[in-house]
């Protein structure tokens, strides 16, 4: 079972690299902000995951927890910055 | 393997189906709203299977509770975040990507 843990947080680490991509090469700021809120939930669950594979799962939960409010603090900012009058 | 674990595969699979379509999403669509169309949903369910996957992979505790709870804030929390960075670009000035934008290739959208 942690096996399958492995490969599945391995494919999600490939589909964190392709976000990255609209990440580096996004034409404007943002669509770097959606890739980057994009790849902040995929890390949510590989967080999760390696809780799993390495059977400490209560530390893990409470880190990928933090993880989601900050990286949803982090778009509201973002986005509240954009709000009045910032530059794309 | 007990049941609960045979259980957890098909949502974590499904969880995994859905962060690679709301991906080829964010990559392939023309405009950020589409991106963002398909990033703010896809991911939101993705998460929503994926964590509801491990919960159950973890039987009934205390954690697997928390885990349900991540699950809700993020159900809460993502589109929360999509509609304001949308109503921020909207505010911008970033028009939506229309089909006569396409013929004079408008690259910065």
């Amino acid at each position: 079972m942690s096996n399958f843990f492995l490969y599945l947080g391995m494919g999600l680490f490939t589909l964190v690299f392709l976000c990255l991509y609209r990440g580096v090469f996004g034409p404007g700021v943002l669509n770097r902000i959606a890739a980057i809120s994009a790849i902040g939930t995929k890390t949510l669950v590989i967080l999760l995951i390696m809780g799993f594979i390495y059977h400490r799962v209560d530390m893990f939960v409470d880190i990928s927890m933090v993880y989601a409010l900050l990286n949803f603090i982090g778009t509201i900012a973002a986005a509240k910055y954009l709000e009045n009058g910032g530059e794309i | 393997m007990s049941v609960l674990h045979l259980t957890s595969i098909p949502f974590l699979l499904g969880g995994f189906f859905f962060f690679f379509t709301a991906t080829v999403g964010l990559l392939r669509f023309p405009d950020f709203f589409c991106r963002l169309h398909a990033t703010g949903k896809g991911d939101t369910l993705a998460v929503l299977l994926s964590l509801i996957g491990l919960s159950i992979y973890e039987g009934f505790s205390f954690t697997s509770l928390k885990i349900l709870f991540i699950a809700v804030f993020m159900f809460l929390a993502q589109p929360t975040s999509t509609h304001a960075i949308s109503r921020a670009a909207m505010r911008c000035g970033l028009e939506p990507w229309t089909k006569k934008m396409e013929k004079k290739n408008d690259s910065n959208l």
